[in-house]
């Protein structure tokens, strides 16, 4: 009889950064289907690409760039693949996503120290490095064609997404989409963006699974919604109404899924609302002074650099101690 | 109904398989081995030789300093050593006595004394002298304890036992009620105080509604929510008062004294039934061992012996297993099953080890919000691998009562309490003496 003498606790739970994963991979399964239903089979060829590729790309980065022999993949790499695939048009070629998932794995994820390490949130650092290197794939959009597995027809016409509306020719234009539309996914963008319902449903799951840091999306929905509210009430016709915006965009992708990436978000409960907050803030400055008429990946990932700074200054009050 | 409790923690199984299985007491092992430091602060020193005759009872090791305790003999026999033996619970060799028994027990018992009468201070000296200390595991010396720096006027009795597979506390407020009142109404008269609450987690029901009843207008019944570590000591005071005792501070310093509910049984024994601390309750669980059972047995008694005659040996066919003092959570695995039992000893735990490969840490917050002193154990563990003493003990180091709710419920496995208990021993080793 072997007595082994490894430290407490003696009991584990019985979780894992895989079991983690594959929770998150399931909570995208509703937007791949609305993805797949709104822009044909090709949407669901790339979100494949990106998921086979990321794993790829990063097996290799371990097994022969790092020399770690035990390297078994635990998902987190599908998951950046999936939510790049998702933050891309129709109009991507398959090797434009390839190109930026290696860019995301292997420049943003591992030359930073690779799974946990990271500063940036990979598929979103990946998303602006596709969108100025491939600025005219990235921001052609196609009307959805409704049928699953449909292909679209070689003259077919693009479309302006709504936020690209409201920026060039005022709210009164936007109003054309209707909030219904709009909820369930119709309209041209990304390809994992444009169902809210869906998203919705696959945050929903992370949250009864406790998989999440909630505090993240409320406070960067919340927010967006004030500042819209503010701009709203001061010139509707410019400004488009606050459900317009929650509604548009990638703001619900990247503040369900994106924002919330464990790594490259804050450790505390008022760390993460302080994170929410500057979000929402800062993509509300983005699409109503930038030169983008959009601004959910790069106010998230300037909030993805303050994030050490907000740690630090959001340390909870120590039990027992007077609060600092 | 409300369950008080305290901010983090966390759901291990419970595992409590014991509940209901009545204390036997044990047979008298031939053998004991009796550490000389089975309790907080300095070694006491042994006053027999190798050769001399014992009885069960008789003082064979006295206190040195302050903080510190009376060992006595716990069988009738003959002194066969007196050496260094490893302890697991210190980590070094401490100096022990080993007993071979010749005969039942001849009982050398302490001094007579009306409880009711007595003054404060002579209740005190029998504490003392029948070798208490807190049997929850801590091993504080409780005749320091119970004569706090500052007055206090409540007593909190400790009744929550959150550490899976242990049911020793469980069973003796369900069997053994009457006599831990009466520890409690000598406690009672030591202390000074008036209000006295027991602290039991809900899982344990049964102790609850039984001792609402037969304690009625004496001690305050709390019910508390299960959830590990709510039987740690500031965890505990927090969920039944509201107050926390300060960083660095002792519960004395908000008026508390907190007790375990055998310690409250080992003080009546002392005081009414004149026996010093030789014997306690004990649970022996876990999946490893064949039979599981709660038991009195003697301290000092190898595991060896308990598991071979209590649990009837190992579970056939397991090459690896570890054998823990105490529960899962906290409890010191041995490296030999040589090792006898100590006073704070409330159960030894048989199981076998979990698969955990440490991968890198993901954010996920999980340690954030399990811990019970709202610390930032991810950031504590990074510091303390890097040996950024000074920066770790600015966030809280110190104020870790190393619970393990952090890795336990860590995705990736790391392992903070390792890393932190190991920072906390050269941090004091650095600055050693020096505030």
């Amino acid at each position: 009889m072997k007595l082994l003498t490894t430290s407490a606790p003696h009991v584990r739970t019985q979780d894992s950064t895989r079991k983690i994963m594959i929770d998150v991979l399931i909570a995208l399964i509703p937007a791949v289907i609305a993805a797949t239903y709104f822009f044909g089979f090709y949407a669901l060829i790339l979100a494949i690409v990106g998921v086979v590729s990321a794993e790829l790309v990063e097996l290799f980065i371990m097994r022969v760039l790092k020399k770690d022999k035990e390297f078994v993949p635990n998902g987190s790499a599908a998951v950046t693949g999936l939510l790049l695939a998702l933050n891309v048009s129709v109009a991507t070629p398959w090797w434009v996503l390839l190109i930026g998932v290696v860019f995301a794995i292997a420049i943003v994820k591992h030359v930073f120290g690779g799974l946990g390490q990271n500063t940036f949130n990979p598929a979103l650092a990946g998303r602006v490095f596709l969108l100025v290197s491939f600025p005219s794939a990235m921001t052609t959009w196609y009307s959805p064609i409704n049928k699953f597995f449909g292909m679209y027809p070689a003259d077919i016409q693009t479309t302006a997404t709504p936020l690209a509306v409201l920026k060039l020719q005022g709210f009164e234009a936007a109003k054309s989409f209707s909030y219904i539309d709009l909820f369930f996914g119709n309209r041209g963008g990304s390809l994992g963006e444009t169902s809210i319902i869906l998203l919705l449903l696959g945050f929903a799951y992370l949250v009864v699974r406790g998989r999440i840091k909630v505090m993240v999306p409320a406070t960067y929905i919340g927010s967006v919604l004030l500042f819209s509210w503010i701009f709203y009430m001061v010139d509707p016709s410019k400004y488009g109404s606050p459900l317009f915006h929650i509604l548009t965009g990638g703001l619900m992708l990247g503040a369900l899924f994106m924002a919330t990436d464990m790594v490259t978000s804050p450790m505390t409960i008022k760390g993460q609302a302080i994170f929410g907050v500057g979000c929402g803030l800062l993509t509300m400055v983005i699409r109503y002074f930038g030169g983008y008429p959009e601004g959910v990946s790069l106010s998230i990932i300037i909030m993805n650099a303050l994030v050490p700074l907000i740690d630090r200054y959001t340390q909870p009050k120590i039990f027992g101690r007077r609060a600092a | 109904m409300t369950l008080l409790s305290f901010k983090g923690g966390v759901h291990p199984p419970e595992k409590k398989l014991t509940k209901n299985a009545e204390i036997k007491t044990a047979p008298l092992p031939q053998k004991v081995v009796v550490f000389m430091l089975q309790h907080a602060g300095a070694p006491a020193k042994p006053i027999v030789q190798v050769g001399q005759q014992v009885k069960t009872g008789q003082v064979i090791g006295e206190p040195q300093g302050t903080i510190s305790a009376y060992v006595h003999s716990p069988v009738t026999g003959t002194v066969t050593s007196v050496s260094k033996i490893n302890s697991p619970v210190h980590g070094m060799a401490v100096e022990a006595i080993t007993i071979e028994r010749t005969s039942d027990d001849d009982w050398e018992l302490l001094p007579a004394v009306d409880y009711e009468r007595a003054s404060r201070e002579e209740l005190l000296d029998i504490v003392k002298k029948a070798g208490i200390v807190g049997l929850g595991g801590a091993m504080f010396p409780t005749h320091v304890k119970l004569a706090p720096p500052k007055p206090v006027d409540t007593l909190i009795i400790n009744g929550a036992e959150c550490e899976p597979y242990l049911t020793i506390d469980h069973r003796v407020m369900i069997e053994r009620n009457d006599e831990v009142l009466l520890g409690i109404e000598i406690t009672k008269k030591i202390l000074g105080v008036k209000s006295v609450y027991i602290g039991i987690e809900y899982n344990k029901k049964d102790a609850i509604d039984l001792l609402e009843k037969k304690w009625a207008g004496k001690v305050q019944v709390v019910p508390l929510r299960t959830k590990y570590p709510q039987g740690a000591e500031k965890q505990l005071i927090k969920a039944i008062t509201g107050k926390e005792v300060p960083s660095g501070g002792l519960p004395s310093d908000i008026g508390i004294v907190v007790q375990n509910v055998s310690t409250m049984l080992a003080i009546k024994q002392a005081i009414i039934d004149r026996k010093p601390l030789i014997e306690r309750g004990m649970t022996l669980s876990g999946e490893c061992v064949k039979e599981n059972g709660n038991w009195w047995v003697r301290i000092g008694t190898p595991i060896s012996w308990v598991i071979e005659n209590l649990g009837k040996g190992f579970v056939e066919g397991i090459e690896e297993v570890k054998v823990l003092m105490g529960g899962p959570m906290m409890g010191i695995p041995v490296s030999s099953l040589d090792t006898p039992l100590l006073k704070g000893n409330n159960g030894i735990t048989v199981i076998q080890e979990q698969e955990r490969i440490s991968t890198n840490c993901i954010r996920c917050s999980y340690c954030v919000f399990a811990c019970p002193m709202n610390l930032q154990p991810y950031l504590l563990d990074l510091l303390s691998r890097k040996k950024k003493y000074d920066e770790a003990v600015a966030i809280g180091l110190l104020d870790c009562i190393e619970c393990g709710s952090c890795s336990y419920s860590c995705p990736a496995n790391v392992e903070h309490v390792k890393s932190i208990k190991l920072a906390k021993k050269v941090y004091k080793a650095l600055r050693g003496g020096k505030k």
